[in-house]
């Protein structure tokens, strides 16, 4: 029994208390780590623009406030707040390690929010990918290899015809891919992790040997000039948010929309209940005249569309070519971000958000001397999704089905 | 509605791997009655039905309505010629609501493909109204208690205009007034029309609700029974193939000194509800105690706690004097508690070991059949051996795996593995769920001598009538508490029922003829 | 015994249907014979890539080595993945676990001062201890929170790449006067010997002691999964964990029991690595080994023998794959795709039998991984 006299079970007391002892942990960094540095950090918000944080003051002020939140948390909670709390706490204590790293220099801001959308879009668009299939009852853990494979055809047609047959044949790609996942795990029972992880197997082999075969001796198969950012009109002029979200390109705006639509599909069309229904509980479809098995081979082949799209991303979206390997486990990733969001597009999106900011914090505060060596910095993200999968997530309400085949008789 | 409708399977075969399951089976079914489907746990009832919904395809036969062949290829199709199905196990998706689980499949649509939930809402209350069932559209199914659930399975099947309703063993869930009020709207159905199909093993409800009954043995129709003038024990002989035992034969019992005290056990879910309520109650040497109560109301969750599966949040449980409350399963098991859980595939045995592995599962620990690290597999096997012929389980060889078993064997293997120990208490859930009658008769026999020869047993079945039969005296759990202790040769079937609805006798206005309802095997 | 016969058949099946598609690749990526419809010319590579892939993993005692030396440390990363497969846990964490272990026994290898054989027995004891502790972590995280393994392990693996980078940098692994990061080289008498001394000091033979190690391991791991009972209980728990906690099976720490050896059987093909190979660690120790191991256990159905048999068939894939490079123009890549070509087709008992056209009940593979819930 908590203060409003609600019943709580054992598993949401063992959750509050993690919450309150994760401010506790982050006070404690905060004041141990995070005052060491005199100097202010200046934050540019604009051309001109900016603001500047003391890292020692605001430490100490954000390290006494944690604590006091991990007190109110410990005692008697948030109650329908304590996400709202929870975000905010994060947020201020990230400005804080960003006012310690930067303290004394002057970064971008801006450019640093601008990075992380940008980035954002392979593991969101891999995430509803994941989403896409493991609603439908089938484990995806081939995001990965559906981007790798999408990121390398896209690049060689985009080479040799253009942007638009690029980034079609990357999504071609990633529905090719996707179906030999939903042929074998659909028709044939095969075991969905086992094939998923194959595939990936397969992506990193063929587009390594067709890198070295084929696009290393061939330099015409492998350079495009990637799309540039649009700025959507009085949008991108409000302060602040305007920079960051609507000067983008193409494939940004792509993810905003997709994330948009699949949560409006789930939730609110025919489609949606049937699909959460073979994920769930498929049977149950299956004898109300659903046919699970076709629902299920055209959720995976939008899977992969959707995933392949996102791997079209690196040589259409940013960089202009492909090089082995060039995804380096964003697929994973994703599949955290799937995880992190509890299987709702919403929530992967904000995940895929978190580790895309690491990303872009890694590559703008890595230059900054912080006296901690960059491996660790390198090493957070995974460290911090470890502690949130182990600490807040544990056994969460996966999909029921998911995982387990579906025989018609 | 008011045209009569024939629904006529014709030689149909269905073969699985090893089995045929149906064998050149022949049936009509016709709007404005009831016909029940009587047979034994595996003789074909299930797979016939799964055909006639569209769902396995026959290897042979056809099936015609009003005389035209028709082929299903999926329940799509079964389901628009006006077949409709309540499964055994509810098709229900345990997190979405009432209303999207009766409408899944044939959604009501809105602009734009999404999907008017409001009209979903208006025509499960509709049909909920119409027919009395006292439906939420906005209530989670998983929060439901079963009776509901079943319900709402109903009104799936009201909403698609079926002709003909298959309710497959409908009345294993319900107590016995709920049975009545099933019963109510079974003959609702019929005066509207509609053709109702009651699969059961229960006799005494197919003779109650029956126009015509078939009877199923081996994949064939053996024959049919008319239900004004067919007796139970004629029925149960064509079920089986013989002479049928319908009760259990025991002396009266010989209490001892108390083996099992259990005082005020209750166990907490880990989402906070409290599904044991403060629970007391003794089990002796030498008596059967039966625990009587509609699925879901504390029991599966009270076996575990005895068993040690299962944390107790309070009270606490001596065996033989000894607090065992915070021992470990193993610990339980070594103080002399034999386990037969309630569900056999998930919870008794690794269908995927061999028969002698599953036959040493709780016991491989043992000097007899361990050194402490390694295993003394050939003791293991000279062990398996002797129980296999012991307990007489069928098998060629016990090194098979357990998966090539039937129902009844698997049973009888965990029956082997916990009753041939030298136990004090046994405590057995469900011990002869889906079972064939042989197996059952020879289960029943095995508990009974267990308890003359000085055991305590402690039998949980959801099944009443084989709790009513088997026990010396039976506890009623509704709602995490005990509410009743009787003398189940003191007690009609109606009484029992009422307890088990939360009710007392005398309390609740008589519901007609008591032990008309319930029946025998 | 007919079992096991049906079980060769469809892994000969599925190798040799992996083979087709990989020749398959081969040619339709040699763009410059192609370009000039020189198709003889590809098929020519082909046949050249095909019969060096055997040159190079069989046909002398130097490819023979080779293979050896590239199937020891597959074959105790294999065991790892195998042995948590039969508890049902699914151990991408290899890679992790074999940086792990690969420090652990580099460091008693270089700072330990203690005589001959003792000191190579210490060395890859404490490899086998440091994987099997960093196995222990995603054990320990399942059993009490119910984190997946698919995910601790994932992320497990990227911090012991960065944990490792960072090492070795430091004073304590350094080696004096390089900047990047290489360590120290061990001691000489803590060196695994070589599995050919016989042949005099070629340096071609590189094959070491390692693999009795790994061979020993598989004894180990057969004994401990059909005479013992924790195997009794880890086959138990994999097969059905709700029957084995009735049984009054400890499940929980059964995980952790199955994590903890899978990390000690990765941590000793770490430390095989450090000891036998390389003298020294670098943060590419443990490569894709980690990755290829799951393939090696799929491949083998997480059976013993099957497990040894496996690294060996991708030893030879590795040495050949080498020899192939050199011989011909077709990347060493292709080895991963004919593995990955290989596990789907061993995991799909059902697509090999629809594609030879067999008769009869396909052998099921068993599904290992039953949701995220687990």
């Amino acid at each position: 029994m908590n203060a409003a006299g609600v019943v709580v079970s054992a598993e949401q007391r063992r959750r509050a208390r993690n919450v309150g002892i994760a401010y506790l942990v982050l006070a404690a960094v905060t004041m141990l780590i995070f005052t060491r540095r005199a100097g202010d950090a200046t934050f540019k918000v604009s051309e001109t623009g900016s603001f500047a944080l003391p890292a020692e003051r605001f430490g100490w002020l954000l390290g006494v406030l944690l604590v006091a939140l991990a007190a109110v948390q410990l005692v008697r909670g948030f109650g329908r707040a304590s996400n709202v709390v929870l975000a905010l706490a994060t947020a201020a204590f990230f400005m804080s390690f960003l006012s310690w790293a930067a303290s004394g220099e002057s970064f971008s801001f801006v450019g640093m929010l601008q990075d992380t959308v940008s980035r954002s879009v392979p593991i969101t668009l891999g995430a509803l990918g994941g989403i896409l299939s493991e609603r439908s009852g089938v484990i995806n853990i081939s995001i990965e290899g559906m981007l790798l494979g999408a990121a390398c055809t896209s690049a060689i047609a985009g080479s040799l015809v253009n942007l638009w047959v690029g980034t079609a044949v990357g999504i071609g790609t990633g529905v090719a891919l996707a179906a030999v996942l939903a042929v074998l795990s659909i028709r044939y029972r095969v075991d969905q992790v086992i094939v998923g992880f194959a595939i990936n197997f397969f992506a990193l082999g063929i587009t390594s040997f067709v890198s070295f075969r084929v696009l290393v001796p061939n330099p015409d198969f492998n350079g495009l000039s990637p799309v540039m950012p649009i700025r959507i009109p009085l949008l991108a002029d409000v302060p602040f948010l305007g920079e960051i979200l609507f000067v983008q390109t193409v494939f940004v705006y792509a993810s905003f929309v997709a994330v948009a639509l699949l949560t409006w599909a789930l939730y609110r069309t025919r489609w949606g209940l049937r699909t959460r229904a073979i994920g769930e509980y498929p049977k149950a479809a299956g004898t109300l005249g659903v046919d699970v098995l076709r629902l299920r081979y055209r959720n995976l082949l939008l899977a992969g569309g959707v995933a392949g799209f996102g791997g079209a991303w690196w040589p259409i979206g940013t960089v202009g070519r492909f090089d082995q390997n060039i995804t380096g486990g964003r697929g994973f990733i994703a599949l955290a971000a799937v995880i992190f969001g509890r299987w709702h597009p919403v929530g992967a999106f904000c995940g895929a958000l978190v580790f895309a900011l690491a990303e872009a914090v890694r590559l703008k505060i890595g230059n900054f001397d912080t006296g901690i060596p960059s491996e660790f910095l390198l090493m957070a993200p995974y460290v911090v999704t470890l502690v949130v999968v182990a600490g807040f997530i544990g056994a969460s309400r996966a999909p029921k089905a998911a995982g387990q085949p579906y025989e018609e008789q | 509605m008011t045209s009569t409708t024939t629904y006529e399977l014709r030689g149909i075969t269905k073969r699985f791997p090893g089995v045929v399951a149906n064998d050149d089976v022949n049936l009509t079914i016709r709007s404005g009655e009831v016909l029940c489907l009587v047979g034994e746990n595996g003789a074909g009832k299930s797979t016939l039905m799964n055909v006639l919904y569209g769902l396995y395809r026959a290897d042979e036969g056809e099936l015609r309505i009003d005389g035209t062949p028709t082929t299903f290829h999926s329940p799509a199709d079964a389901i628009a010629a006006g077949i409709g199905m309540v499964h055994q196990h509810f098709m229900l998706v345990p997190n979405f609501t009432v209303a999207e689980n009766v409408v899944l499949g044939a959604e009501p649509m809105g602009r734009a493909g999404t999907l008017d939930i409001e009209r979903a809402r208006a025509m499960v209350r509709e049909v909920s109204d119409r027919y009395h069932l006292n439906l939420d559209p906005d209530a989670v199914v998983e929060e439901l208690p079963v009776g509901v659930r079943q319900r709402v399975e109903i009104v799936k099947v009201l909403l698609r205009e079926a002709r003909i309703v298959v309710f497959d063993e409908p009345t294993a869930v319900l107590t016995p007034s709920e049975i009545l009020e099933f019963f109510e709207i079974v003959r609702t159905l019929v005066r509207a029309g509609r053709g109702v199909v009651f699969i059961t093993h229960k006799l005494k409800e197919a003779l109650t609700i029956a126009d015509r009954i078939n009877v199923l043995r081996r994949g064939k129709v053996v024959g049919d029974a008319d239900p004004r003038t067919a007796t139970e024990a004629a029925i149960a002989e064509m079920m089986v193939g013989r002479p049928v035992q319908l009760t259990v034969e025991k002396k009266a019992a010989a209490p001892g000194a108390a083996v099992l005290e259990v005082r005020g056990l209750s166990v907490v879910e880990p989402d906070g509800r409290t599904v044991v309520d403060d629970v007391s109650f003794v089990v002796r040497a030498g008596e059967i105690v039966g625990v009587a109560g509609v699925q879901g109301n504390g029991q599966t969750e009270l076996v575990e706690a005895l068993s040690g599966l299962r944390r107790a949040a309070s009270g606490t449980i001596l065996l033989d004097g000894r607090d065992v409350t915070h021992e470990s399963p193993r610990e339980r098991h070594a103080a002399g508690m034999g386990h037969v859980p309630e569900d056999r595939q998930r919870q008794g045995l690794v269908v995927d070991l061999s028969i002698t592995e599953n036959l040493v599962l709780t016991r491989y620990h043992d000097a007899q059949f361990s050194s402490g690290i390694s295993m003394r597999w050939d003791d293991a096997r000279a062990v398996a051996r002797d129980l296999v012929a012991r307990y007489d389980i069928r098998t060629p060889d016990p090194e098979q795996a357990a998966t090539t078993l039937s129902g009844g064997n698997q049973q009888k293997v965990i029956v082997a593995r916990e009753l041939s120990r030298d136990i004090r208490l046994a405590v057995a859930a469900q011990p002869t769920r889906g079972v064939d009658v042989g197996s059952i008769e020879y289960i029943h026999a095995r508990i009974v001598e267990e308890r003359d020869a000085g055991t305590a047993v402690l039998i949980v079945s959801t099944e009443l009538d084989e709790v009513m039969a088997l026990a010396d005296r039976l506890l009623v759990m509704y709602r995490g508490r005990v509410v009743a202790d009787l003398d189940p040769r003191a007690v009609s079937h109606m009484d029992v029922g009422l307890y088990m609805a939360g009710s007392r006798p005398g309390e609740a206005s008589g519901h007609g003829d008591p032990g008309r309802v319930g029946g025998a095997r | 015994m007919n079992e096991t016969l049906k079980s060769l058949r469809y892994t000969a099946l599925a190798v040799v249907a992996a083979l087709f598609v990989s020749a398959f690749i081969i040619v339709i990526t040699d763009i410059a014979a192609l370009r000039e419809g020189d198709v003889l010319t590809a098929l020519d590579t082909l046949r050249l890539a095909y019969w060096s892939l055997f040159k190079g993993s069989f046909g002398s005692l130097r490819a023979i080595s080779a293979t050896i030396t590239g199937a020891t440390p597959l074959m105790l990363a294999g065991l790892a993945v195998s042995v948590a497969f039969k508890a049902g846990l699914f151990n991408i964490g290899a890679t992790g676990q074999m940086l792990a272990g690969g420090m652990t026994g580099l460091w008693v290898g270089f700072a330990l001062d203690v005589p001959g054989p003792l000191h190579v027995a210490l060395a890859l004891l404490a490899g086998a201890l440091g994987g099997a502790v960093y196995g222990a972590i995603p054990g320990v995280l399942k059993a009490r929170t119910g984190a997946h393994e698919v995910i601790t392990t994932i992320m497990l693996n990227s911090v012991a790449g960065f944990l490792t980078l960072w090492l070795l940098k430091t004073e304590l692994f350094k080696r004096e006067g390089r900047d990047d990061a290489i360590s120290k080289l061990i001691d000489e008498d803590a060196k695994l010997p070589r599995l050919f001394w016989f042949m005099g000091k070629r340096i071609d033979l590189q094959a070491h002691l390692g693999f009795v190690v790994a061979l020993a391991c598989v004894g180990v791991f057969w004994w401990l999964l059909n005479r013992t009972t924790t195997g009794f209980e880890l086959r138990a728990t994999g097969l059905n964990q709700e029957a084995a906690r009735y049984a009054g099976m400890r499940t929980r720490s059964l995980m952790v029991v199955a994590m903890t050896l899978a990390g000690a059987f990765a941590g000793l093909a770490g430390a095989s690595e450090v000891l036998g190979l390389y003298g020294f660690a670098s943060s590419s120790l443990a490569g894709d080994i980690g990755f290829d191991a799951i393939a090696v256990a799929l491949l083998g159905r997480s059976t013993p023998i099957g497990t040894a048999v496996s690294a060996i068939l991708f030893g030879a894939l590795q040495a050949g794959g080498r020899q192939m490079q050199v011989n011909t123009d077709v990347p060493i890549d292709l080895i991963i795709v004919l593995r990955s070509l290989i596990v789907m087709f061993i995991a799909a008992p059902l697509l090999v039998k629809a594609m030879y056209r067999l008769k009869g009940e396909a052998q099921s593979f068993g599904q290992t991984f039953r949701g995220w819930g687990g």
